[in-house]
């Protein structure tokens, strides 16, 4: 499942961040990388961006770039910031 | 051994001899301020250095540069460059080219830092942390001021910052900038710094990473970099609470709500736009009263002569004509600074980015954009919290579309003239919907220009919009004011110099050459507008009927004297270059339904869209401070009639005029600003060239058009 599909204030561990290119390197940089824990908060009054929660942050993104991160199946609940 | 360090070091060996050098001299240090957008590095700045601070713009492109001095302990004084926010030293983005040259010694005029302080955000200390462990590798001595630490003892978050020095190898400070808190230590440590061991973090972290490796990072570097923070943080952190939804959370939920975020939103930006459109204008009206006492005052003390003249009318004009704009610019930077420093500029990024991303441009174009219907000026200066360079320049290509408030006057003096009192369907004013249609126009036009640009000239792989949505904080008092102090700053240092150069020429061309006193109006008006000039004198002689006496009074005589001045100024406007310029460009602007006088007025508008009324005030000699609701103006502008003896204006052409100030760059502050902020000639002379080549298409369309319909 990618990340886009994540129902808001599920929490999921990434998986995979394909592509290779400014937008992956990008994301990764930020934090988002596989193993890290991601929670989604919301999607914009339009239906994008999104929103989630990572590293103890809020960051946004758009579907488009959330569409390239893939996720395990949702958790209840993610102890810590175990990578 | 990578090519990036070995060139680091050998610098850094250079570099040691010549600081060694200062030192002796000077005993200064260069320090750099590095760290993430949001952790609290601006503070910092201006905690450190307080008002011993300038910026200006690295050479070539429009990143700010910020320097200042920090008096360190011992009365020693340090150079602080604030380098731009980052994420990451990869260099994808310009702010992280520079910020990796300034560290590599490779920018000139900038020396290569003796120490980097890197700032570290506690309570997000693990993001904060990727860029130190790049920092790491430069070779240079690096100090962690961590801060926020308050704010991440309220998220139990327990930072135990001995043990974080020790696994990073380097000093660890805390600091609270706002109360001056650690900022001793900080010197300390800094001064200290050359003692401690530049520590390795590839050697720490993947050994196997040392290898040669291009610049550009990838994945798996990356992730080797978040596996070691991921130790660090969990040997020196202690979380108590694993998962909290914050207060920034909480206010989010309303903030960017899907209906009361937008409403919110609305209601900032109206609050913005009602500040700068009507709360500016005393303070503008101040200024523009000043300078125009101050020119009387300045006409009255000089010498009658050219240099009273260029005094009078090129100089304090032109600086009068920049420093009207300052109050906009201040009020505008005081909101976004507010709104950048409380976290709320990000979520109106988020809010609207879909919106804005349709016609390809970035969430955070829609400020700008708003900003530039009160003013073009503040608007583009704006577009710099836009990071892109190509969104960037997209805003900034667009901007001057949004219909300003100085063409408001232009509007209501074709309106008043040719459509007042006129309704539709019986109770809507004509002159409304006119205005209405030309704001409308104006916006088309962005949305179809800036659609075209992003898909020929600024194309581009869709930047990411990957934004961190910063926790709400309270707006530091401190860094509002500077922010706005050094934008009104920048923007008379940088477009001021440009704008009076340009009121200075426009000042010549409409003065020279200077006619022997009377002779040569005397001959123009004979040649051409004997009419209009001789008027007033007929009126006198003959007895004013309305008025029903058959004496001339001294006030007759006086007004008299006054109408046979203007109508003078008025002769010497038309054989100036300018009046020579209108009948020059005659043939060009002619399929528009304009004639030469037009022309001349064209011409002098460029120096503000509002110059227009007061430069057909003089040219059909209705008095110099003829303004948009002057009666005698809209009567002589009603009444002027070209060389042949019809009118010189239709309802159409008055149309046309309108369409054609939409468009039309026609003003040259803005041009200055757009060469300032975009830092190039041939960005500026584009706009300039497309802008007056779609107003002139429009304006031909409309008039020819309109013929066709048989309207004028």
């Amino acid at each position: 499942m990618n990340l886009t599909n994540m129902p808001n204030g599920e929490s999921a561990k990434v998986t995979a961040v394909n592509g290779n290119n400014q937008i992956t390197r990008r994301l990764m940089e930020m934090g988002v990388v596989p193993g890290v824990s991601v929670r989604m908060i919301k999607s914009a009054p339009f239906g994008d961006p999104l929103e989630i929660r990572v590293r103890g942050y809020h960051l946004a993104m758009r579907k488009s770039e959330a569409d390239q991160i893939e996720v395990s199946g949702p958790e209840s609940k993610v102890p810590g910031f175990k990578p | 051994m990578n090519p990036k360090i070995i060139n680091a070091t050998e610098r850094h060996s250079e570099a040691d001899k010549e600081k060694s050098l200062i030192r002796n001299r000077k005993s200064e240090i260069v320090v750099a301020l590095a760290g993430n957008p949001n952790a609290g590095k601006t503070t910092l700045f201006n905690a450190l250095t307080g008002l011993r601070q300038k910026v200006a713009n690295y050479p070539g492109v429009t990143v700010e540069r910020k320097e200042g001095v920090w008096k360190l302990n011992d009365g020693a004084a340090a150079r602080l460059i604030d380098l731009p926010g980052l994420y990451s030293l990869d260099a994808t983005s310009f702010d992280e080219q520079i910020a990796r040259d300034v560290l590599t010694g490779k920018l000139a005029g900038v020396p290569q830092p003796d120490a980097i302080i890197a700032v570290v955000d506690a309570t997000n200390l693990e993001r904060n942390l990727y860029l130190v462990t790049q920092l790491l590798e430069y070779k240079i001595p690096v100090v962690v001021a961590l801060t926020m630490v308050d704010a991440a003892e309220k998220q139990s978050l327990e930072i135990n910052t001995k043990k974080l020095s020790e696994l990073l190898g380097v000093p660890v400070v805390e600091v609270t900038a706002a109360q001056k808190k650690g900022i001793d230590e900080l010197a300390e440590a800094v001064q200290a710094a050359e003692e401690f061991q530049v520590s390795n973090f590839r050697s720490q972290a993947d050994p196997t990473n040392s290898e040669a490796e291009d610049l550009k990072t990838d994945a798996s570097e990356i992730f080797a970099r978040y596996n070691f923070i991921s130790d660090v943080y969990q040997e020196s952190v202690k979380h108590i609470q694993t998962e909290e939804r914050g207060f920034s959370e909480k206010i989010d939920r309303v903030l960017t709500h899907k209906f009361f975020g937008l409403v919110i939103l609305a209601a900032i930006l109206l609050l913005v736009f009602q500040t700068i459109f009507s709360w500016a204008n005393l303070p503008m009206d101040l200024l523009e009263s000043g300078f125009g006492a101050l020119g009387d005052f300045a006409r009255v003390s000089l010498p009658e002569g050219l240099l009273s003249d260029l005094i009078v009318d090129g100089v304090i004009a032109g600086v009068g004509g920049v420093l009207v704009f300052l109050p906009q610019i201040l009020l505008l930077f005081l909101f976004i600074s507010i709104l950048e420093d409380t976290g709320y500029m990000a979520r109106a990024a988020f809010l609207l980015d879909k919106l804005m991303s349709k016609f390809g441009l970035h969430g955070k174009a829609f400020l700008p954009l708003m900003s530039s219907f009160a003013c073009a000026i503040p608007g583009i200066m704006a577009t710099r919290t836009i990071e892109n360079p190509k969104d960037r320049l997209a805003t900034i290509m667009i901007a001057p579309f949004m219909s300003c408030s100085a063409r408001l006057p232009v509007y209501a003096l074709m309106i008043a003239t040719f459509f007042a009192g006129q309704t539709v369907f019986g109770f809507v004013s004509l002159g409304a919907v006119l205005i209405l249609a030309m704001y409308a126009l104006g916006i088309v036009t962005a949305i179809i220009v800036a659609w075209i640009l992003k898909r020929t000239l600024l194309k581009s792989a869709t930047p990411p919009f990957v934004m961190e949505l910063p926790p709400y904080r309270l707006p530091n008092v401190r860094n509002v004011l500077q922010s706005m102090f050094n934008n009104g700053w920048e923007f008379l240092k940088r477009a001021g110099t440009v704008i009076l150069a340009i009121s200075i020429i426009l000042w010549a061309l409409t003065a020279f050459p200077r006619s022997a006193d009377g002779d040569a109006s005397q001959a123009i008006s004979q040649n051409q507008i004997a009419p209009g000039a001789q008027e007033p004198l007929n009126q006198i002689t003959t007895g004013d009927e309305s008025c029903g006496c058959s004496l001339p009074d001294e006030a007759h005589i006086a007004e008299a004297e006054q109408k046979a001045a203007e109508a003078k100024q008025g002769a010497a406007l038309r054989n100036s270059y300018a009046g020579r310029l209108g009948h020059f460009i005659e043939p060009v602007i002619a399929p528009l339904g304009f004639d030469w006088k037009i022309g001349v007025a064209l011409i002098a508008s460029f120096a503000a869209r509002e110059v227009l009324v007061s430069t057909l005030s003089i040219i059909y000699n209705a008095g110099k401070d003829g303004n948009e609701e002057s009666e005698n103006l809209i009567q002589a502008v009603s009444d002027a009639k070209r060389d042949d003896g019809t009118p010189a204006w239709t309802p159409l052409t008055a149309v046309t005029l309108m369409v054609f100030f939409v468009l039309a760059i026609q003003c040259m502050s803005t041009v200055a600003v757009v060469r300032r902020e975009t830092n190039s000639w041939r960005w500026t002379i584009f706009m300039v060239v497309y802008m007056t080549a779609l107003a002139y298409a429009a304006a031909f369309l409309t008039f020819q058009g309109g013929k066709l319909l048989g309207f004028g």
